[in-house]
């Protein structure tokens, strides 16, 4: 995969181009129209959907199209220090990114003046939590039978001193030697070349972004394949 | 009341006779269905380059040329003459708005009612409140419109109403009805399913209709098992 040897080891002993394990159900709470639970390795989240369904304050509705709303949050106990709870900014700022990755796949045209509410939660958080979201929230998506057009799998890729990794934890999030701390969120539509999310922290070179999206495509077809089962898992 | 059991049966038919003849799979959206210009695409697909592409997550069908996915999670998509049990909101000058758990809340207009109701005395014909079982008569963009003209319709008195998933509602009902006439024949109640997932039950006494409330969310508990009937039997010999 990658043209040089990696000069330094990743800490948990992972290839660069690895995926921590990544597991995935569907249909965790009864009470949603659908919902979904994914996580990389230690990175656990979960979505739920309702809708769609009418919406207020009625001036946000859009007599053409159904609109889509979504809400990240982590909880309180899902990092080391105690998570005040309640929005951020930070919060706000990926609830609004995870609507736009998500949105391009949505057709809500035949639900006009509703909403759809999409709930995230990180139960527990270590690095990537945004893309876990968008990975599970396109599962309860396409679980509470949302017309779309495909999935949106999502990966974050990182950057330790010079070398690419795929799905950061905490620490390679954090890894400051070298070039600096670097990770880029990155999502996609399934089986195309088409992105809805990238996201970068930290410095990179242009040239190197082609081979982030290289190894963003290969690792979203395992992700893919994660969600079409567990998705066909609930049909048994 | 046995009218709106084999409404609501049209759509069951086609779910219970799943082993059956017809092929389906399981379908994710964006998933491609067949490959050829042979096929059309129904609900729930579309057509992309040479093939038929799922546009929702369910059960891909092929009946002849046409490909459709048919719905299986999710929540309730109200069809052209579903009959449903609602909640009366509010009583306009020319009909009733009726909450029947969807994005928008369905216009049940007064003329539309069985007999002839004087403008003045509508709350008493039917007030807020109040459990209704309708037909939908239509289904626009603007909203949907009710009618109470047909058997086994109307203001629904006494007894309780719960609520199960609407995708359930097939599976309750049985082929031909079979599984919610066994349940009435055993707790003796008046049983009306609703296409969007609420339950009405009526009995003697309030032990009854638990029991046919139990026996409903038994079957609801567990649509995709085989031999299902014979299970519900076997609970009603056990209790």
């Amino acid at each position: 995969m990658l043209k040089n040897k990696m000069a330094l080891k990743r800490i948990d002993g992972r290839k660069a181009n690895e995926l921590r394990k990544i597991t995935a159900k569907v249909g965790i709470i009864p009470n949603a129209d659908g919902s979904a639970m994914f996580s990389f390795g230690n990175t656990v989240a979960i979505a739920a959907v309702y809708g769609p369904r009418m919406l207020h304050p009625q001036h946000m509705q859009n007599p053409a199209t159904g609109i889509l709303r979504c809400n990240y949050d982590l909880l309180s106990f899902s990092v080391h220090d105690r998570k005040k709870p309640g929005p951020s900014r930070r919060s706000q700022e990926i609830s609004k990114v995870t609507e736009w990755a998500l949105l391009p796949v949505l057709d809500l045209k035949e639900f006009p003046n509703t909403v759809v509410d999409v709930q995230i939660y990180i139960l527990q958080a270590d690095a990537s939590t945004r893309t876990a979201g968008i990975n599970a929230a396109s599962m309860a998506l396409a679980h509470a039978g949302i017309p779309m057009k495909n999935l949106v799998c999502s990966v974050s890729i990182g950057k330790l001193d010079k070398d690419l990794v795929i799905d950061v934890n905490k620490a390679e999030e954090d890894f400051k030697d070298g070039e600096g701390a670097t990770d880029m969120a990155i999502a996609k539509i399934a089986n195309s070349n088409k992105f809805t999310l990238m996201q970068l922290d930290g410095k990179v070179q242009p040239e190197v972004i082609p081979e982030m999206l290289k190894m963003a495509n290969k690792a979203c077809e395992e992700i893919y394949e994660t969600q079409e089962k567990a998705l066909k898992a609930v049909l048994e | 009341m046995e009218e709106d059991i084999n409404e609501a049966h049209e759509a069951g038919e086609e779910m219970v006779s799943s082993s059956e003849a017809k092929k389906r799979r399981a379908i994710v959206p964006g998933e491609i269905i067949v490959t050829g210009e042979d096929f059309l695409p129904g609900d729930g697909a579309r057509r992309e380059g040479d093939n038929v592409v799922a546009s929702r997550f369910g059960l891909a069908e092929e009946a002849g040329r046409i490909i459709k996915v048919i719905a299986v999670t999710g929540s309730f998509i109200p069809r052209r003459n579903n009959v449903i049990l609602g909640r009366v909101i509010d009583v306009t000058f020319n009909g009733w708005l009726i909450d029947i758990d969807y994005a928008s809340s369905a216009f049940l207009p007064l003329m539309e009612s069985p007999r002839f109701v004087n403008k003045s005395e509508m709350d008493q014909f039917l007030g807020i409140g109040d459990i209704v079982a309708a037909k939908i008569w239509s289904v626009k963009s603007k909203g949907i419109d009710l009618t109470l003209k047909g058997k086994g319709l109307g203001r629904m008195e006494g007894g309780m109403v719960f609520h199960i998933s609407p995708n359930r509602v097939p599976r309750v009902i049985g082929r031909e009805g079979s599984m919610i006439n066994l349940i009435k024949d055993k707790t003796g109640c008046d049983i009306t399913v609703g296409q969007n997932g609420w339950i009405w039950v009526r009995g003697e006494n309030v032990d009854s209709e638990i029991k046919a409330r139990q026996a409903v969310e038994l079957v609801a508990d567990k649509v995709h098992t085989e031999g299902l009937t014979e299970q519900v039997e076997e609970w009603f010999a056990k209790e």
